[in-house]
C-alpha cells in the first residue's frame, strides 16, 4: 500500500480524539464547576480539600494518573473497564482540577455589588449562585476554557499508550507498517494544528455571541 | 514504609534520569523562548513571521507527536538523534515555543518610556533589549513561565515513549515484574507532586527576589 492510501484510517481516528476530548471536558465541566462553587464560596474545610484535590491533579502527569487508574484503582475496586474509559475518566478528573480553577477566578471576578442587588431584591443564596453569578461566570470564563480544550486535544495524544484508537496511536501503526515515521506523524500534527484551530475559532465565535455587554471583554 | 524505600531504590535511576532531563530542558527551554520572544518583536518582518510559524507548529503539535518526528522521522533526513538527545530537543522546543509567547506578552506590557530613554541615552538597539527590555520582561514572565516548567517536569514522563530510562519508564517495566500497581504509580504520582510542589516554590522565591520596585506590579 501507498502512505497516502493510509490517510483514510489515519482520519477515522479524529472521531475518537473527538469523543475523548469532548467526554473529558464534559466530565471535567460537571466536576469543576461545582468545586469551583466550593472553592469561591465554600466553608473553609471544603476549601482545603478541594484545594488537596486540585493540587494532587496538577501536580501528577497525565500518563501516571492514567496508569494509576488503569492499572491499579479500577482493577483493586474490581470495576473492568475499558482503555477508552479509563482514558475519559484520567482526561476527565485532570480537567476537573483545571475548570475549576477557570471558574473560580471567574465566579471572583464579578461585581460584589450583583450579589447584594440580587439580596436586595429578595433572592435566596441559592438562587443569587444559580440565576446571577453562574451564568456570567461561564460566560467570562469563556477565553481561558478555550484553552482547556486546546490543552485536553493535545493531551488526549497520551491515551496511545493504552491503544486506544485515536490519531497518534493510527499513526504509530502505520509508520510500523510502512516503515516510514516522518509522514504519519507529521500529517497526525497537522490534524491536531487543525482541530485546535477549529475549536479555538469556534470558542471565539460562542464567545462574540454571548459576551457581557458593558465589560472590557464585551466591547 | 519499608517498601516505599524499597520502591524508590529500585527506581532510582530512573528518578535521576528524570531530574536530569528536566534540569538540563528547563533552562535551554526558557533561553529559546526569550530568545524567541525577542525575535518576534525585535525581529524585523521575515524573521519575526518566521518565528509565529515555528512557535504555530510548536504549540499545535501534542509535545508526544513532536518528540515522535525527532526521534523517527529526523533518520529519514540523514540526522540521528538517540532517545535522550530527542526528549531533551522536543522538551526544549516545545516549552521554548510556550515560552516566548509570555516573553512577547510581557514585552509588550513594557512602557514604550523606558525604550525612549534607552535610546535618548545613546544605545543601539540591541544593548537596549538585552539590558533594558528583556530584564524587565522575564521578570513579568515569570509566572507563565513557571507554568510552562511545572508543564514539562510533567510532560517529561512522556519520554518513555522513545524509550528514554526516565522514572515512568522504569516504574513500569517494575510493575510488570512485581505487579503493585496501586503502590508503584501512587509512589510515582507523589514523586512528581513534590518536584512540581518544590519548582512551584523556587520559582515564587525567584519572583520575590527579583521584584523591583513599580508600583504597577503586586
Amino acid at each position: 500500500m501507498q502512505l497516502l492510501d493510509y490517510i483514510p484510517f489515519l482520519v477515522e481516528g479524529v472521531p475518537w480524539t473527538l469523543a475523548l476530548v469532548f467526554s473529558g471536558l464534559t466530565m471535567g465541566f460537571s466536576l469543576g464547576l461545582p468545586l469551583s462553587l466550593i472553592e469561591a464560596f465554600g466553608s473553609r474545610g471544603a476549601k482545603l480539600v478541594v484545594d488537596a484535590y486540585v493540587w494532587f491533579l496538577r501536580g501528577t502527569p497525565l500518563l501516571v494518573l492514567l496508569s494509576l487508574l488503569y492499572w491499579g484503582i479500577f482493577p483493586s475496586l474490581g470495576i473492568k473497564v475499558s482503555p477508552f474509559i479509563a482514558s475519559i475518566v484520567a482526561l476527565g478528573l485532570r480537567s476537573s482540577a483545571y475548570q475549576s480553577q477557570i471558574f473560580r477566578s471567574a465566579l471572583l471576578s464579578i461585581e460584589s455589588g450583583q450579589l447584594l442587588a440580587a439580596r436586595a431584591m429578595g433572592m435566596r443564596d441559592s438562587q443569587v449562585v444559580m440565576h446571577v453569578l453562574v451564568p456570567q461566570a461561564l460566560r467570562i470564563a469563556l477565553p481561558s476554557w478555550s484553552n482547556e480544550y486546546a490543552i485536553m486535544l493535545k493531551d488526549s495524544s497520551i491515551c496511545f499508550t493504552l491503544g486506544v484508537m485515536e490519531i497518534l496511536t493510527r499513526a504509530k501503526y502505520i509508520s510500523t507498517a510502512t516503515g516510514s515515521a516522518l509522514f504519519p506523524f507529521l500529517i497526525a500534527g497537522l490534524l491536531y494544528l487543525a482541530l485546535t484551530r477549529a475549536g479555538v475559532e469556534a470558542i471565539e465565535l460562542l464567545h462574540r455571541k454571548v459576551r457581557i455587554p458593558g465589560t472590557l471583554g464585551g466591547e | 514504609m519499608d517498601f516505599l524505600l524499597e520502591l524508590l531504590t529500585a527506581l532510582s535511576s530512573g528518578l535521576l534520569r528524570t531530574v536530569e532531563l528536566i534540569a538540563i530542558s528547563a533552562p535551554c527551554g526558557i533561553a529559546l523562548g526569550a530568545l524567541l520572544g525577542a525575535l518576534s518583536i525585535y525581529g524585523g518582518r521575515i524573521l519575526s513571521s518566521i518565528v509565529k510559524l515555528f512557535t504555530a507548529i510548536l504549540t499545535g503539535f501534542p509535545l508526544l507527536v513532536t518528540m515522535l518526528l525527532i526521534f523517527f522521522g529526523l533518520p529519514e533526513f540523514g540526522i540521528y538523534l538517540g532517545p535522550t538527545e530527542s526528549a531533551l530537543l522536543s522538551f526544549v522546543l516545545c516549552s521554548g515555543a510556550y515560552i516566548s509567547q509570555y516573553v512577547k506578552g510581557a514585552i509588550m506590557s513594557i512602557d514604550e518610556g523606558q525604550s525612549l530613554a534607552a535610546r535618548a541615552l545613546g544605545m543601539t538597539r540591541a544593548q537596549e533589549v538585552i539590558y533594558i527590555i528583556l530584564p524587565q520582561a522575564l521578570r513579568r514572565a515569570i509566572p507563565g513561565i513557571s507554568n510552562e516548567v511545572i508543564y514539562m517536569i510533567q510532560y517529561s514522563s512522556l519520554a518513555f515513549a522513545i524509550g528514554v530510562q526516565e522514572v515512568y519508564s522504569i516504574s513500569k517495566s517494575l510493575n510488570s515484574i512485581i505487579f503493585r500497581p496501586l503502590e508503584i504509580f501512587t509512589a510515582l504520582a507523589l514523586f512528581y507532586l513534590a518536584l512540581c510542589t518544590l519548582a512551584n516554590f523556587l520559582f515564587k522565591l525567584a519572583r520575590r527576589r527579583l521584584r523591583v520596585m513599580e508600583s504597577e506590579l503586586p
